[in-house]
C-alpha cells in the first residue's frame, strides 16, 4: 500500500492546480490520471482563455496544459500515475487504483476529486449512425491527434463549446453548414458567435435536430423549428447535407466516486445536474473529501484552476505541511472567484453554488448514497 | 437581435464607434464586445491606457478615443478576436485572423461583412508576424471608405479546396 498527504484524482486543469498547491506547500501528493497525459480538457483548447490577465487570460488551453504539466513534472513532491483508475473509496480512507491491470491500494490523509464531466446525448432518430460526435471527441481528434472527423458538419448547440469548436472545425479546414440551437438565444459568448458568424456559419436559434438520415452513416440531418415552448413547428422541417453531426448540448459532472464515498449529493440545475454538497473551501460533507471543477458544477477552466488552489491550499492546511499563514491566500483566491462570477453566467452558478452549501434549500434534493 | 444572430446590429455598432470628427483624425480601435463576460486582457495590452481599467472584470471594455492611437497592440490580445482598427484616412482596417493560409501582401482579396457575405474587395496592405502574437495575425487590409465600418472578415482562396 502506497501513503501520501494528498490524493488527487483527475490531471485537468482542476487536480493539476490543486497538486501543485499542496505540492507548494511541502505535502506529498499523487495524481491519479486515466488518460496517458496530465492535462484533461485543456489539452485540446488551442484557443485564448477568457478571465483575469493576473491568471491565465489570453493564453490558449494548450499552452496553460503545458505550463502546469512541466511544473508538476520538475515537482519533487508529487507523483503521477497515467493511465491509471479510480476504482472505489473506503471507510479506512484507502482508495483502489486499477493501473496495468494491478489493482493499488493508495491511503491519503486528504483526498481531491477533480474528475470532471462527461458529455450530455441528445436522443432524435438514428443518433447511433457513425458520423455522430460529441463535440469532445471531434476536438479530441482534431486538435490532439490532427484528424478531421468529416468535410461538411452540422454542429447541434450554441453554448461556448458548439461556437468554439465550430471555430476549431473552420481552422482546421472543414465546412460548418449551420450551428442549431433550441433556445431561443445564443448560449455562449456573443464574441464566439460573431467570430464564427463572419466566417458565414449560420446560426439557427430556435431549431432542434429530427434526425439523422444515411443508410450506413451520416449523409444529412433534417433540423425543424421549435416554438417557444420547444414544441416542433410542423412543416419548417429542412435538410442539411452533411456528413458529420456534431453534438454539444451540455455537459454533467462526473459524480460517482462521490457518491460511492457516501459524500451528501443534491441535483442542482444551475450546476449541470447531481453534484457533492460542500462548503465554501470545497470541502464536501465528508471531512477528509474535497471536490474541484467541473466536478463540483459545470463551469469553464479558469474557475476550475482556482477552485483547485483553494481545495489544494485548504487540504495541506488540515494535514498540517502549512509554514504560512493561509488566510489571506485563501481570501484572494475567493475574491478572484467571486469577481469571475459576477457576470451573467457566473450569477446563475453563484446561486447554484449557495444552494450546494447546503445552508439554503438544497432541503428536498438531497440525497447520500445508501453503502 | 445579436444574441439571436450573433450578427451585431448597427445600434450596436455606434455605441463603440468614435464621430467622424474623430476617425477623420486618425486610426483608431472598434471594440465590438458587446457583453458583460469576465474577461480583461485588452486593458493589459494598451500601451496608451486608453482602455479603462475594469472596475468589474466583468465589465464591457470602455474605450477613451482620446488616447488611442490605434496603434493595434490590443487586436492579437483580445481573446474573442473582437478588437478592429479603422483608418479612415488611409482607407484601411485590421483584423485578428488565425486561419492558414495566411494571405501575402499586395493579394486582392473577399471583404466579408459581420455575416460572412462579401461586400467588397479587398487589398493586403501588411500582416503583422503572428508568431510574436501567439499565432493570432494581424491583417491590414484596404476597402473602400464606406464599407471601413462593415468589412471585418476577408476570405483568402478556398480553404485546402473545400
Amino acid at each position: 500500500m502506497i501513503e501520501t498527504d494528498i490524493l488527487v484524482i483527475g490531471g485537468g486543469p482542476a487536480g493539476m492546480t490543486a497538486a501543485l498547491k499542496a505540492a507548494d506547500n511541502s505535502a506529498q501528493v499523487i495524481i491519479v490520471e486515466k488518460y496517458h497525459q496530465l492535462g484533461g480538457q485543456l489539452i485540446k483548447q488551442t484557443h485564448r482563455f477568457f478571465g483575469s490577465k493576473k491568471e491565465q487570460a489570453g493564453i490558449r488551453g494548450i499552452e496553460i496544459a503545458k505550463k502546469l504539466t512541466d511544473r508538476i513534472k520538475e515537482h519533487n513532491n508529487i507523483k503521477v500515475l497515467t493511465e491509471a483508475t479510480a476504482q472505489g473509496y473506503y471507510e479506512d480512507g484507502i482508495l483502489t487504483v486499477s493501473q496495468n491491470n494491478k489493482v493499488i491500494k493508495i491511503k491519503s490523509k486528504k483526498l481531491i476529486i477533480a474528475t470532471g464531466a462527461s458529455e450530455k446525448m441528445l436522443s432524435f432518430k438514428n443518433n447511433d449512425l457513425p458520423g455522430v460526435y460529441g463535440a469532445g471527441a471531434v476536438q479530441t481528434l482534431m486538435n490532439l491527434y490532427g484528424i478531421l472527423p468529416g468535410e461538411k458538419i452540422v454542429m447541434v448547440g450554441a453554448g461556448n463549446i458548439g461556437l468554439i469548436v465550430t471555430y476549431q472545425l473552420l481552422q482546421a479546414g472543414v465546412k460548418v453548414e449551420a450551428v442549431i440551437e433550441a433556445s431561443d438565444k445564443i448560449g455562449g459568448y456573443l464574441v464566439h458567435a460573431s467570430k464564427i458568424r463572419r466566417a458565414g456559419v449560420p446560426i439557427y436559434t430556435n431549431h432542434s435536430i429530427k434526425r439523422a438520415i444515411g443508410d450506413r452513416s451520416v449523409e444529412a440531418a433534417e433540423i425543424v423549428k421549435l416554438d417557444n415552448n420547444w414544441n416542433e413547428i410542423k412543416g419548417t422541417e429542412k435538410i442539411i447535407k452533411a456528413d458529420t453531426i456534431c453534438l454539444a448540448v451540455g455537459l454533467r459532472p462526473l459524480t460517482d466516486l462521490l457518491v460511492q464515498a457516501g459524500c451528501e449529493m443534491a441535483y442542482i440545475p444551475e450546476l449541470g445536474g447531481d453534484v457533492p454538497l460542500r462548503d465554501d473551501n470545497l470541502k464536501t460533507t465528508n471531512n477528509d473529501i474535497f471536490v474541484a471543477g467541473d466536478t463540483a458544477g459545470i463551469e469553464e477552466a479558469t474557475a476550475a484552476m482556482l477552485e483547485g488552489e483553494i481545495a489544494g491550499l485548504k487540504a495541506v492546511s488540515e494535514v498540517g505541511h502549512l509554514k504560512n499563514n493561509i488566510f489571506s491566500e485563501l481570501k484572494r483566491l475567493k475574491d478572484e472567484l467571486k469577481k469571475l462570477r459576477s457576470g451573467p453566467e457566473g450569477k446563475v452558478i453563484s446561486q447554484g453554488i449557495k444552494k450546494a452549501r447546503g445552508d439554503s434549500n438544497a432541503g428536498k434534493n438531497r440525497y447520500t448514497h445508501l453503502r | 437581435m445579436l444574441e439571436k444572430t450573433g450578427i451585431p446590429t448597427s445600434d450596436d455598432i455606434n455605441l463603440v464607434v468614435p464621430d467622424k470628427k474623430r476617425l477623420e483624425s486618425g486610426p483608431v480601435a472598434v471594440i465590438e464586445c458587446f457583453r458583460e463576460i469576465p474577461c480583461d486582457p485588452c486593458f493589459y495590452s494598451c500601451p496608451f491606457e486608453a482602455i479603462k481599467e475594469f472596475d468589474d472584470i466583468n465589465d464591457k471594455p470602455k474605450l477613451d478615443f482620446v488616447k488611442c492611437t490605434g496603434c493595434k497592440s490590443c487586436i492579437a490580445k483580445c481573446p474573442g478576436l473582437a478588437i478592429f482598427v479603422v483608418d479612415y484616412n488611409k482607407s484601411t482596417v485590421s483584423i485578428p485572423y488565425e486561419l492558414l493560409p495566411l494571405p501575402k501582401k499586395g493579394d486582392i482579396l473577399e471583404g466579408l461583412n459581420r455575416e460572412g457575405k462579401k461586400v467588397c474587395n479587398a487589398l493586403v496592405v501588411s500582416i503583422k508576424d503572428p508568431e510574436k502574437n501567439d499565432k493570432t495575425a494581424v491583417i491590414t487590409i484596404k476597402v473602400p471608405q464606406e464599407y471601413l465600418m462593415e468589412v471585418r472578415n476577408i476570405k483568402v482562396g478556398d480553404q485546402n479546396g473545400r
